[in-house]
């Protein structure tokens, strides 16, 4: 690609970006939210086309008119969201639009033993004829990678292939993105995962603001300046970032009880379990994917319905739990998946920020557009939101400032107790600086905050004390400075143990 | 065309919302003006204004009605196929009224509007507490409610002469038809509650991400019943208005089809059927181009069947103009354009 330029109303995307892959290189394509990175992969597969530069594939010249131009030329994208049908099963998602043909139709028998060789290949059995939803993500994500290689793949995308995979599912996904590079295919790699980057990546290409800061060799960059360039600050700085990661004391326990549960519980989600969160602390949720931090934190926040124990907020028992009354309590919840239950991604910038406040912004359901405008504008500007103006549809956003706005709806509310389930996946690094930081200043001011991350040097970080999950029920708690990742680790994986 | 007097100029044009329906309503009023004679000519007789385009205006408030509680439900994310039996129902229920219960106008105005608004209740107890699909739970009344009104008619015609009823259909009002302020009421009424209330912001949420919309505490349920209940009230004053304006309560033919112009106004207004938008203004222009439609071909004596036809083409281009892809079509012809 050479000298590629995009321009959105408002913005300009890309600006005269170069970026080449060779065959049989893993080459890591970073940068924060809204440096371009989609924008690049989108223009290569034929979403969108460039302004102005060139796209050269194996010395020719290449247009890709849509991105089913670009997959005949061989050019594929494994997207965050898959582009998969769930519904259907796994051959019929392989071979979906190229199904091997009989004089009667479709050869099903054909597909569905082409579907279990593949598969085989790449170390997967399951049952080709069940549907793909009934697989976990890291499954489905091999089966959209096989289905890309299958259809004579030259050039593969993979747009943050792991933020859904746990440890051994990615390490699973690593043996296979080795193998497909010994194929001879190229691939772009985009994630957030800097570790991963190392693991992974032959070069690395840094992004910013549209421009592109530089093409490097993994082994020649350090960790430190990859994260400088990427931030666009220097190595100092990136360092402190990196560096400063003691573990908070725990709160002294003087303070006033926000919430508790007594054996709360969901059958088949989380086994029941108690809990005291008081105001100014940092609860951290530690545990593997599936482990059930998410389940109860939704039984928190009343977004499914306990079907054993109690719960009291602010003191006071409550009987029927569900969004509705935690929100009026002031428990504010930002959810995993935030595409699909956090934004509302046609509503302007503004309605988003405004649409909890909203109780406080209105008098007897009159809106007052001023008032709006200076919430929306005073959270624009807190949390750094990058955007031209409030009006713009909040999908325009990248994901690291969608982000932003889900917080910047519950902070207008004026909380007392923050749930964040993974605030910080698929976002950049200087926004997950931001959103830690932001952690820190809402316990300063008191809001107790339920803090969930896959990144355990997140928690470690920021939690008061850490609640350990595993296998759908709380199995210890750390707190204290005897707290470090050995432990946590150890905490998380290790049956024996009892972190106490 | 230039690339920058594109993008300064005609891009903004063209997204704007209310463009595509503003300019398809433009053009055919201009296209009236030339081809149709007598078009624009308002006569005023007695004190009434007379001529084509209020003949337009008048026939299209049971349209606009329909329209605007259509838009609130398909911004919802839902639609009500019912709206058209609903305004048969409502009429034959106010026409029984005056005529086999004796009942006065009022009564008879408030029952027709009760049994509507009650259907549409029952639409939205359909898709929120049983958790119908809105198309399934609405066919129900499309199909039930005009059965019921035709059982409670005996499937006959029910004439009657009641002038304080006819009013609402036929009156006047400062020498324009009265349905037009009735629907104007309830067109500026809505249009203030969806700009300036929480409502608007909560039915785009509802609609846009019903889930979000739950985790931010919102009543999302209480919010699409109330788009349903809305809508039945619309169809039942227009059913009402329908009725009175040919002094017979006409089951059969009463809003038969009605629910599909109303749906086409609402698509060409800008509003998307996947819901997170509504888009009053639009839906207003879209049914008036609609009726617009109608009355033309009427005047120019084209058969019925055509004017479906007709009907369908207009709408077909309304929507392709409101197509993502449209700009994009013209910003690559323009750019081509440029390169040579």
């Amino acid at each position: 690609m050479r000298g590629i330029t995009k321009r959105f109303p408002g913005v300009c995307a890309l600006d005269s970006v170069d970026f080449q892959v060779r065959a049989g290189e893993v080459h890591a394509l970073m940068g924060e939210n809204g440096a371009g990175k989609s924008t690049l992969v989108k223009v290569l597969t034929g979403v969108h086309r460039p302004d102005a530069g060139a796209l050269l594939l194996a010395g020719g010249r290449f247009e890709p008119s849509s991105p089913a131009d670009a997959q005949r030329h061989g050019v594929h994208a494994v997207y965050q969201e898959l582009n998969l049908i769930p519904t259907l099963s796994v051959a019929e998602n392989l071979y979906l639009g190229r199904l091997p043909k009989r004089w009667y139709g479709a050869d099903w028998r054909a597909a569905r033993r082409r579907a279990r060789q593949r598969l085989a290949e790449f170390n997967l059995s399951i049952d080709v004829s069940e549907p793909l939803g009934s697989f976990p993500a890291a499954i489905q994500q091999m089966v959209a990678v096989i289905r890309a290689v299958d259809a004579n793949a030259r050039l593969l995308v993979l747009d943050e292939p792991t933020s859904s995979l746990d440890r051994r599912e990615t390490e699973i996904l690593f043996a296979n993105v080795a193998r497909l590079k010994q194929e001879g295919l190229g691939i772009v790699y985009i994630t957030h995962f800097l570790a991963e980057v190392y693991e992974v990546a032959d070069r690395i290409t840094v992004l910013r603001n549209g421009r592109r800061v530089g093409t490097f060799l993994t082994d020649e960059l350090p960790r430190i300046e990859l994260v400088a360039h990427m931030l666009g600050r220097s190595t100092e700085e990136a360092t402190q970032l990196e560096t400063q990661r003691p573990m908070k004391t725990s709160a002294d326990g003087a303070g006033k009880c926000v919430l508790a549960a007594q054996q709360l519980g969901r059958r088949r989600a989380i086994a029941p379990f108690d809990i005291r969160i008081q105001e100014g602390e940092v609860v951290g949720f530690a545990g593997l994917l599936g482990a059930g931090r998410t389940e109860a934190a939704r039984l928190l926040f009343g977004a499914d319905r306990a079907d054993e124990g109690q719960l009291a907020i602010g003191g006071r028992r409550v009987r029927r739990h569900d969004p509705r009354r935690a929100v009026r309590a002031g428990i504010a919840f930002s959810p995993e998946d935030r595409k699909a239950s956090g934004i509302v991604p046609d509503m302007s910038i503004r309605s988003n920020i405004a649409l909890v406040a909203q109780r406080f912004l209105s008098r007897f359901g009159i809106v007052s557009r001023a008032l709006q405008d200076r919430v929306a504008e005073e959270f624009v500007e807190r949390l750094g939101i990058r955007t031209p103006d409030l009006d713009r549809p909040v999908r325009h956003l990248s994901g690291g400032n969608q982000q932003k706005v889900i917080l910047a709806r519950w902070l207008a509310s004026r909380p007392v107790l923050v749930i964040l389930d993974e605030p910080t996946r698929g976002i950049d690094v200087g926004a997950k600086a931001e959103v830690e930081a932001l952690i820190g200043e809402l316990a300063d001011r008191g809001v107790a905050v339920v803090f969930i991350s896959s990144e355990l040097e997140e928690v470690l970080r920021r939690a008061n004390r850490i609640l350990v999950f595993r296998d759908r029920r709380i199995v210890g708690e750390l707190a204290g400075r005897d707290t470090d990742m050995l432990a946590l680790m150890n905490a998380i994986a290790n049956p024996d143990t009892q972190a106490g | 065309m230039s690339q920058e007097r594109y993008l300064t100029f005609v891009r903004p044009m063209l997204q704007r919302s209310t463009f595509a329906p503003l300019l398809a309503l433009i053009l055919l009023v201009l296209i009236n003006l030339i081809f149709t004679p007598n078009f624009a000519r308002l006569e005023i007789r007695d004190g009434h204004v007379y001529g084509a385009i209020i003949d337009i205006l008048q026939n299209g408030t049971p349209v606009i009605l329909l329209a605007t509680g259509m838009t609130l439900v398909i911004a919802t994310g839902g639609i009500d196929l019912s709206v058209g039996s609903l305004m048969a129902l409502a009429g034959a229920v106010a026409a029984l009224a005056l005529t086999r219960y004796d009942q006065g106008a009022a009564v008879a105005i408030i029952a027709g509007l009760m049994i509507a608004t009650a259907a549409g209740a029952w639409n939205g107890l359909l898709v929120t507490r049983v958790g119908l699909q809105p198309v399934v739970a609405t066919l129900i009344l499309l199909v039930a409610g005009r059965g019921i009104a035709q059982s409670l008619t005996l499937d006959q015609k029910i004439r009657f002469e009641y002038p304080a009823f006819e009013f609402l259909g036929n009156g006047s009002l400062l020498g324009l038809p009265f349905p037009l302020f009735v629907a104007g009421g309830v067109f500026a009424l809505v249009l203030l509650a969806e700009r300036r209330t929480v409502l608007g912001m909560y039915v785009e949420a509802v609609g846009g991400n019903l889930r979000a919309a739950r985790l931010c505490g919102l009543r999302v349920d209480a919010v699409r019943f109330a788009a349903y209940v809305v809508s039945g009230f619309c169809a039942g004053l227009a059913g009402l208005i329908a009725t009175a304006d040919i002094k017979e309560a006409d089951v059969a033919n009463c809003g038969l089809y009605l629910e599909l112009d109303a749906i086409l106004a609402v698509v060409i207004g800008g509003t998307m059927l996947t819901g997170g938008r509504a888009r009053l203004v639009g839906s207003l222009l879209g049914a008036l181009v609609m009726q617009t439609l109608t009355v033309m071909l009427q005047m120019r004596g084209v058969v019925t069947e055509h004017t479906l036809i007709l009907k369908a083409l207009v709408a077909l281009a309304v929507c392709a103009l409101q197509s993502p892809r449209i700009p994009e079509l013209l910003r690559r012809w323009s750019t081509q354009e440029v390169r040579s």
